[in-house]
């Protein structure tokens, strides 16, 4: 033991570009032996990217890395575990159909006689570890019939078999109850404790100043602010995770004088199961509506309800003046009513089929010609919606898989408008698009509503928010925390104060 | 009064929390076995003679359902078993008559070995779907065998051949049933108490997070395909050493009645799982299911609806998920 403290991981002057853009640049970070370290920063800061090199999903085109002091090269991923890197929280390296303690000895498991698997010792290592965590687990079980709390603690008691040293978390509450979250805060300090350290992905104030010793911000690829948390406060934190430029193009236009008064959707008291409770809100004609949250706040279950996939399990919803209780998507577009899922490739779109075909699939009762569908309406309303959208598109018959992400999320909206909609929801609609793209895909919005729709938007990217919607709701644990117009919303970083509920 | 609530609530939670999906096989064996027994006692059902034939029909399913359970664990499929199974046939039995015991024997293995390694390496490299590589595959192999034989069947006089691959017995046990029983207990041990077993199932259970723990899941896949037809040509030989001949018709099939006792098992076909156990008595289900309809007088015709429609009945059971 030396007597100098040194660095559990050290990462000095880190660049990375993909294909020629540049997406860190002489980023440093610093994890100290039992140091719980907040990294914080917008989508695309930069942050997941430095966490993939550490991890050797992604090579570094320069800097240097060093865990515990000495310089590491992480050609793949398992050279970063074998140096004591852990990932936890990434949900896809379990294997439900496996028990507890298969997963966690997974390529590891503790060798018997004749080559076979030594169960029981096996079985008592994992009890072991739980135990050191100060949990009880039911290692025999499967893990597909546990609760995702659990497989978080199976996911650490993963690394910790494997002699980790330094444990990245990416929003490890975000699928958690509150009793829950505070057993997994218990369990981080016991884990510092042990000399365990930590980096602690999150945008939720509360919890960085509740379990991080130190924060850094990432913005645009660079280091933004690192500080203790006891010098801190929220507004700088946030000042350095919005910067202080707004980018011109992300501008506001008022648009007060297109809203009627009058309301397409009433909503009071929504509750579905426990993702929603109490949601309560009008929409009117004209009007875009924002909501923005946290990931797990409710926003897609609170769409996802109105259209009828998640179950509204109290509260009325009224539209145009009766009360409806929507059933299925089925029901909900009858009532006239779109979702575009956030997942479009998933669940928008069919990508080997073409262009034309997308945008007709749900109007293709109204294009038969007797019993067979008529090619002519068909291209004559495809040809439609593509010019009315500006859609980039050299054939209406060739595939979607060929056009770019933007354009594909506008033959999407196209496909969604054709059905004449009253109300247009939509969750993380620029997710993935570059910046020209958004722009447009946004004054698709506002040309939307112009034109006598209602819209209700999900976006994680606030300064994109706040340019579209006339008004914003913020919902934070299933309820609506914030109901603002968006007059009454003097700056980005208030916004995101109000979303990280600090 | 209160004591017997408890135990009506604790015996309903004991219906609820049963998992049906895996046990189904038993009860369903038990349940079939007692009917017939009581309805076909009189035909000689339950006779030692036709139970030990029963056990002897299904030795080559129960066998070549050991090998399908870790093809359907990784969530592959492997249609070309029953004709590899014909192919190592006629290939054992003409290797045999020209060059004797020993060349026999590894010829017929080569055949499953060369399908197998061809199958795993198209599904594992190029990421061909398996069942594409080997429905192609099943065409092939009996086209393959009809060719070299002129569709003709091959006379086997090698005696040890015979007693070996299931027409003899040890210590009046047949030997196709130590054939079974051992590769039965070997599955079962792999899949259970192995890494390689765990890797398979890891690998069907979820490919990718088995790829980001480390496993090297093309390699299982091949693996597993290699494994599948080796064991299909050791069914063959058993068709062989049996029937004292080699010809493309045996095993024709046989693909179906292994996934069904497969499915029947408890093994699910998106993977993750491997029941072995659950595999045998399958195969023993599925020759148990044979053997009454013949006993109870039905025609060939007659049986067939009649085993289809359990089949489906009996794998819509054990696939059907009781909500929690």
């Amino acid at each position: 033991m030396s007597t100098t403290p040194v660095l559990a991981v050290e990462m000095t002057g880190i660049t990375k570009a993909f294909s020629g853009v540049p997406v860190l640049r002489e980023v440093g970070f610093e994890l100290s032996v039992g140091e719980v370290h907040a990294l914080a920063g917008e989508n695309g800061a930069g942050k997941s990217t430095l966490m993939k090199i550490l991890q050797g999903v992604y090579q570094r085109d320069g800097g240097d890395v060093k865990v515990a002091g000495e310089l590491v090269s992480l050609p793949d991923t398992f050279a970063a575990r074998s140096a004591g890197i852990g990932m936890v929280f990434q949900e896809f390296s379990l294997i439900p159909t496996l028990t507890v303690w298969e997963n966690i000895f997974l390529t590891a498991e503790p060798m018997g006689r004749f080559g076979l698997i030594n169960d029981s010792l096996a079985r008592e290592k994992a009890e072991a570890i739980f135990s050191d965590m100060g949990v009880s687990v039911d290692v025999t079980a499967q893990l597909e019939n546990l609760p995702t709390a659990l497989w978080q603690l199976t996911e650490i008691a993963k690394a910790l078999a494997q002699n980790a040293r330094v444990l990245i978390m990416d929003e490890p509450t975000a699928s958690l109850a509150k009793h829950e979250t505070n057993a997994l805060f218990e369990l981080i300090e016991r884990l510092q404790a042990r000399g365990i350290s930590i980096i602690y992905i999150s945008h939720r104030m509360d919890e960085v100043y509740r379990v991080a010793d130190r924060i850094t911000v990432l913005r645009d690829g660079r280091n933004a602010l690192t500080a203790k948390l006891s010098d801190v406060t929220p507004a700088q934190i946030v000042a350095a995770i919005v910067g202080r430029e707004m980018s011109g193009i992300m501008a506001h236009e008022d648009r007060s004088a297109q809203i009627s008064k009058e309301a397409v959707m009433t909503v009071t008291g929504l509750a579905s199961g426990k993702n929603l409770s109490n949601i309560t809100f009008d929409l009117h004609r004209g009007e875009i509506l924002g909501l923005a949250g946290l990931m797990g706040s409710g926003r897609t279950e609170l769409v996802n309800t109105l259209f009828g996939i998640d179950r509204a399990t109290a509260g009325t919803i009224t539209m145009n003046g009766t009360t409806v209780s929507i059933r299925n998507p089925k029901h909900a577009i009858s009532l006239g009513l779109a979702l575009i899922p956030e997942d479009r490739r998933a669940q928008g779109l069919v990508l080997e089929h073409s262009v034309q075909e997308n945008i007709t699939l749900p109007l293709l009762d109204e294009l038969k010609s007797g019993p067979l569908l008529g090619n002519a309406k068909i291209f004559a309303r495809a040809a439609e919606i593509i010019g009315k959208f500006s859609i980039k598109v050299a054939d209406q018959t060739m595939p979607v898989s060929k056009l770019s992400g933007g354009n594909q999320q506008k033959v999407v909206i196209g496909k969604w408008l054709g059905t004449d909609p009253d109300i247009l929801m939509m969750d993380e609609p620029t997710a993935g698009v570059d910046i020209g793209t958004k722009k447009e895909i946004l004054a698709m919005v506002r040309q939307i509503a112009d034109d006598g729709k209602a819209v209700i938007i999900i976006s994680s990217e606030l300064p994109e928010l706040l340019s579209v919607s006339d008004r914003i709701l913020v919902l934070r644990d299933g309820e609506v925390i914030r109901d603002l117009a968006r007059a009454d919303i003097p700056s980005e970083e208030f916004l995101q104060l109000a979303v990280q509920g600090a | 009064m209160s004591t017997l609530t408890g135990q009506m609530t604790r015996s309903f939670r004991f219906v609820q929390r049963f998992d049906w999906r895996k046990n189904i096989i038993y009860v369903g064996f038990v349940v079939v076995l007692i009917l017939f027994a009581v309805f076909l006692g009189d035909s000689g059902f339950t006779t030692a003679n036709n139970l030990l034939n029963i056990a002897r029909q299904t030795a080559t399913i129960s066998i070549m359902a050991v090998a399908m359970t870790f093809v359907i664990a990784t969530a592959e499929i492997d249609l070309s078993i029953g004709s590899v199974a014909g192919l190592s046939s006629v290939v054992s039995a003409l290797a045999l008559s020209s060059y004797g015991l020993v060349a026999g024997i590894l010829a017929g293995l080569l055949v499953g070995l060369v399908v197998g390694a061809v199958n795993g390496g198209l599904v594992a490299l190029l990421k061909v779907p398996s069942f594409l590589v080997t429905l192609g595959m099943l065409g092939l192999v009996v086209g393959l065998a009809r060719w070299i034989t002129a569709s003709a069947p091959v006379p086997i006089a090698d005696d040890i051949f015979i007693q070996t691959f299931g027409g003899g017995d040890v210590a009046g046990i047949p030997s196709l049933l130590i054939w079974a029983v051992v590769i039965v207990a070997l599955g079962a041990v792999v899949m259970n108490k192995t890494k390689f077993g765990r890797q398979v199932r890891a690998t069907g259970g979820n490919t990718q997070s088995a790829m980001f723990t480390g496993v090297n899941t093309a390699r299982i896949k091949f693996y597993v395909l290699m494994l599948s037809g080796v064991v299909a040509a050791i069914a063959g030989m058993l068709y062989a050493g049996r029937l004292q001949s080699g010809r493309f018709q045996w095993g024709t099939g046989d693909e179906l009645s292994v996934i069904a006792a497969v499915i029947l098992g408890g093994t699910s076909l998106f993977g993750g799982r491997g029941a072995i156990i659950g595999s045998l008595f399958g195969a023993l289900f599925i020759g148990l299911v044979n053997n009454g309809l013949i006993l109870a007088g039905l025609d060939v015709s007659q049986q067939q609806v009649v085993r289809g429609a359990i089949i489906i009945v009996a794998v819509a059971l054990s696939s059907k998920k009781v909500s929690r």
